[in-house]
């Protein structure tokens, strides 16, 4: 499919980064844990932490590919009264303070179904988001959303994992666009980590096969670990360890305790630290 | 809606049943997915994989099973003739069995050297442990806590069989939360390991495949009428969870236009008592997706899954098979529901006029029943699907009627 007309920020923040010769820092959070006023603090403070595209998450009461601090984020943001809804209101708040930072919502088909996909993607688009990641939509049901967003300019980023081989990566890419998100385990979130080696062959292999940006996720919970995939990809993905120093930050009754904002914000300058040492 | 010139043809290619059905999972299990739908795809072309499971279901399940006549249960509700077909004499006391041997069958084929499966009531947990000690391969069971605690038979017999069994304290703890965690299993286990999915759902080919399996019951129904009755019958009832047992009654008469279908879902404390009340996804859901495919689900307006309630840890799945969704908007098969105390009072209707103490999964479709056979001529052949025997819900039924065990 040729470029889609989308508004070109996650385009823009990839050609910036390769200018300055450097990986990015890609933060997943989900949206409204623990609370959508906490939530709204760490994500307006992300871009200045050192974040360079954020992921948010839609939360949803299955999240099948997700491991327990994931799964605990989205209970929490649910129980808190995250809606889809409240998801886009956080980003069209987060707009309205960065014009520049990539936003991508992260999630699963059925909170989207249900909002009605056109709506959907109006309501994205004029919230200001860039770009979405649909786990449980393989490019077999493309039609649900894929292509319905690509025609409304939303990119649809694509996770390519290690079961995706040659024969299927093609089809894995083709309506692929913005990035491309490599996991680099074959698991759910927040568990195992990935070799070194393996991830770089892996790059190797989609860059191959595309000249869209690799984005590596799954398993990079150090600034270390975040640096050693910075020196492979063009960016490097934190969900898990982010959401765990978040619920770190959590008294006995799962409420905020003062300063967990900023304590959340101090790891990811720790980890933007980390993927910005990577390439000297 | 036009009417289709066969109701036996699907899925289409893609895995679609109308508009329900498909492939939605992650795209870890995605080749995964497409190498079991090769491999069934072969198996089915190949009589000696036909001939193997024909050979275990007489052999070690016992089938056929009786089509029985139940005499006195016809007599006291005096209108339709009704028979039970006896799923629960099959060894390990319900129907999940003729969809494990199947299954294991075509992981054996595959290659596979592990077998992961969730389950609710326990009955495809006891049936997929019985297969692997049968055939020697390590078995995971997930089981939702809530489930564990209300099913303690089954648990003990799964481990007597050989299998781990994997408590799973997500979300509500029940059957739902245990397929979550076999997905979450599976994605990462994806090398050697094959999902044994104990009902006619989640991404295709999984619900046409179970729904292969289970057709033995409709088909054995269909000799067994012509034998006893010499004509086909008149109306078919069984219950849904989700969906194994009535898609596998129902599909060899599809297409026999005389014979009306009935399909029970579990109204727990009623379908009007609100979302959170009962299990019925087809009577008080709307389409969505979850575990692989489009279909009908409990879910609130944001698409959030809602925690079905039954009196049956069988029943209380928060969606159904995705050619039951179709059959329904087509109007092939009705779809009815029944409360926890309607579904109490025809367990003991059955135990009592039977002597037969049913599972509770099966004592929903009874229910139906015993609301429609009074109706009816008494020569309306109607057939239950008596889908498991009750002894694994004893604790649990004496606890509802006040009796300390
Ligand atoms: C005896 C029995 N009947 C019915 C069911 C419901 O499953 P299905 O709708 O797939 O037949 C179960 C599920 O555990 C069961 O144990």
């Amino acid at each position: 499919m040729s470029a889609p007309k989308d508004n070109g920020r996650i385009a823009k923040r990839f050609a910036a980064l390769k200018a300055e010769g450097r990986a990015g820092l890609v933060t997943f959070i989900t949206a409204g844990d623990p609370d959508l006023e906490t939530c709204r603090a760490v994500l307006h403070g992300l871009p200045a932490a050192g974040a360079d595209l954020i992921e948010l998450g839609l939360p949803f009461s299955d999240p099948m590919a997700d491991g327990p601090a994931i799964q605990a984020a989205s209970l929490r943001a649910l129980h808190a009264g995250t809606t889809a809804r409240k998801t886009l209101d956080l980003v069209r708040g987060f707009r309205a303070t960065d014009a520049d930072t990539p936003v991508i919502l992260m999630g699963y088909y059925n909170p989207i179904h249900a909002y009605g996909v056109d709506r959907f993607l109006a309501d994205a688009i004029a919230a200001g988001v860039d770009g979405l990641i649909v786990v449980d939509l393989p490019p077999e049901e493309d039609e649900e959303l894929c292509i319905p967003a690509l025609k409304a300019g939303v990119n649809f980023i694509r996770l390519a994992t290690p079961t995706t081989d040659d024969k299927r990566l093609p089809a894995v890419l083709q309506n692929t666009s913005g990035f491309v998100y490599y996991v680099s385990i074959a698991g759910i979130t927040g568990t195992a980590s990935a070799d070194n080696a393996a991830v770089g062959a892996a790059v190797d292999r989609l860059k191959r096969h595309t000249d869209l940006p690799v984005a590596v996720g799954f398993g990079i919970k150090t600034p270390e670990q975040a640096a050693d995939v910075a020196r492979v990809a063009d960016a490097a993905v934190v969900g898990s360890a982010i959401v765990t120093r978040l619920a770190d930050g959590l008294d006995a009754e799962g409420k905020a305790r003062p300063g967990l904002a900023e304590d959340v914000l101090g790891f990811v300058r720790e980890l933007a630290g980390g993927v910005r040492g990577a390439r000297v | 809606m036009t009417r289709p010139n066969t109701y036996r043809s699907g899925p289409d290619e893609r895995g679609h049943f109308g508009i329900y059905g498909g492939r939605f999972v992650a795209e870890t299990l995605m080749p995964l997915i497409l190498e079991v739908e090769k491999a069934y795809k072969e198996a089915k072309a190949d009589p000696a994989f036909e001939g193997g499971i024909r050979e275990h279901l007489k052999q070690y399940v016992g089938r056929p099973n009786p089509l029985y006549y139940a005499e006195r249960l016809t007599e006291k509700l005096g209108g339709a003739k009704i028979y039970f077909k006896r799923e629960e004499l099959n060894h390990t006391g319900a129907h999940k069995i003729n969809n494990c041997i199947g299954q294991i069958l075509l992981a054996r084929r595959m290659g596979k050297k592990r077998i992961i499966a969730e389950t609710g009531a326990g009955q495809h947990g006891v049936a997929t442990a019985t297969v692997c000690a049968l055939f020697d391969m390590p078995c995971v069971i997930y089981m939702g806590e809530t489930d564990i605690a209300r099913q303690q038979p089954n648990v003990f017999r799964m481990k007597l069989l050989g299998a781990e069994v994997v408590p799973v304290t997500s979300g509500a703890r029940t059957l739902k939360d245990a397929m979550n965690e076999a997905l979450r299993d599976w994605v990462t286990n994806v090398s050697d390991t094959y999902y044994l999915i104990g009902t006619a759902a989640g991404p295709h080919p999984y619900p046409a495949m179970v729904r292969d399996f289970q057709s033995v019951i409709g088909d054995e129904v269909r000799v067994q009428m012509q034998e006893l009755e010499g004509r086909l019958p008149d109306s078919l009832v069984a219950c849904v969870g989700g969906g194994s047992n009535a898609i596998g009654l129902f599909h060899p008469f599809l297409d026999d236009p005389s014979v009306k279908m009935v399909a029970v879902e579990a109204a727990g404390h009623g379908i009007d008592k609100g979302p959170l009340a009962h299990a019925a996804s087809i009577t008080g859901g709307r389409p969505g997706v979850l575990h692989g495919n489009r279909t009908y689900l409990l879910q609130d307006e944001d698409g959030q899954i809602l925690e079905g309630h039954s009196i049956s840890a069988g029943l209380d799945y928060p969606g159904v098979g995705p050619e039951h969704s179709w059959l329904h908007d087509i109007g092939r098969v009705e779809y009815v529901s029944a409360t926890d105390q309607e579904t109490l009072d025809a367990f003991q209707l059955c135990a009592r006029t039977e002597g037969i103490i049913p599972a509770l999964e099966s004592a929903h479709a009874l229910a139906e029943i015993v609301k429609r056979a009074p109706k009816l001529p008494k020569d309306h052949l109607m057939v239950l699907c008596l889908s498991g025997r009750g002894d694994k819900d004893i604790f649990s039924v004496a606890q509802h009627l006040g009796v300390k065990l």
